[in-house]
């Protein structure tokens, strides 16, 4: 059986990827991307530990994240949409006021 | 074999991520970050949890990638501004925002492996809870108002969805 460590540690590894695609990415899409890289990285956390200590209520948080997850992936990307279509761009740096 | 199948897998999600953040075209990170999703399902399995694992495939995989995927064809930005990503955001803000984020992963990995596995099962094949049942159990009794508060966040966000990219006139 895999030490409960290597778990955690894969996570954070994956969090980090995610943040940094955040921060260095400048296309909106691939920032959404990035936030669902952080969200699964948060998920493995929640099973290994779940499973670690014998109970399914990580499992159950992994099912609600995954539902919030989503939602949001469905109003990100109509706000993507939305956007697009008053700059014609993706880059976030276009879209610096908040009326037009 | 269990050991290898972890590391497989890992290293299959860890690179997959890298290159969903590296590539510039986002049809290529979409597929990229299907691939990390379908390892990190391999990974639920190795936890024992195939609901999740299943799940995974199913809305992950299945829904969420292919809405993303939808966007990415509708609207029909192949690449970045062919400049680059040191010109975009310069060269400074690159290396900072890249020293940053390998600060921020020493750290949660610094953190995380000091965390106290006393209470922790020691043999996990003891405490093995992998039945779908109990998981639903769980689900419509102990978590059944989080269950239905879920429905109306996804009416919410349906709605949103649909007012946010309508055409204006």
């Amino acid at each position: 059986m895999v030490p409960l460590n290597h778990f955690l540690i894969l996570s954070a590894v994956l969090f980090a990827i995610g943040t940094a695609g955040v921060f260095l990415r400048r296309n909106l899409i691939t920032m959404l991307l990035s936030v669902e890289i952080m969200l699964n990285a948060v998920n493995l956390t929640f099973v290994a530990v779940g499973r670690y200590l014998g109970t399914v209520d990580g499992q159950i948080i992994v099912f609600f994240v995954m539902t919030v997850a989503a939602a949001e992936a469905a109003v990100g990307l109509a706000l993507v949409i939305a956007l697009f279509r008053h700059r014609e761009t993706l880059n976030p740096d276009a879209f610096t006021a908040l009326k037009w | 074999m269990e050991v290898f199948a972890f590391y497989a897998f890992a290293l299959i999600a860890v690179v997959a991520s890298v290159l969903v953040v590296g590539q510039r075209n986002p049809m290529y990170s979409v597929m990229l970050l299907i691939t990390s999703f379908g390892a990190l399902a391999g990974l639920y399995v190795l936890l024992d949890a195939p609901f999740t694992a299943v799940t995974q495939i199913i809305i992950y995989a299945g829904a969420i990638m292919v809405l993303f995927l939808f966007v990415v064809m509708l609207l029909n930005v192949p690449r970045e501004e062919p400049a680059g990503l040191a010109a975009a955001i310069g060269p400074r803000s690159l290396k900072v925002g890249a020293v940053l984020s390998v600060l921020l992963g020493v750290e949660i990995v610094w953190a995380l492996s000091r965390v106290g596995l006393a209470w922790f099962a020691q043999d996990p094949a003891a405490t093995s809870v992998s039945s779908v049942a109990l998981i639903g159990t769980a689900l419509f009794t102990r978590h059944v108002f989080a269950f239905e508060a879920t429905s109306i966040l996804i009416l919410v966000a349906m709605i949103g969805a649909v007012v946010v990219a309508r055409k204006e006139r």
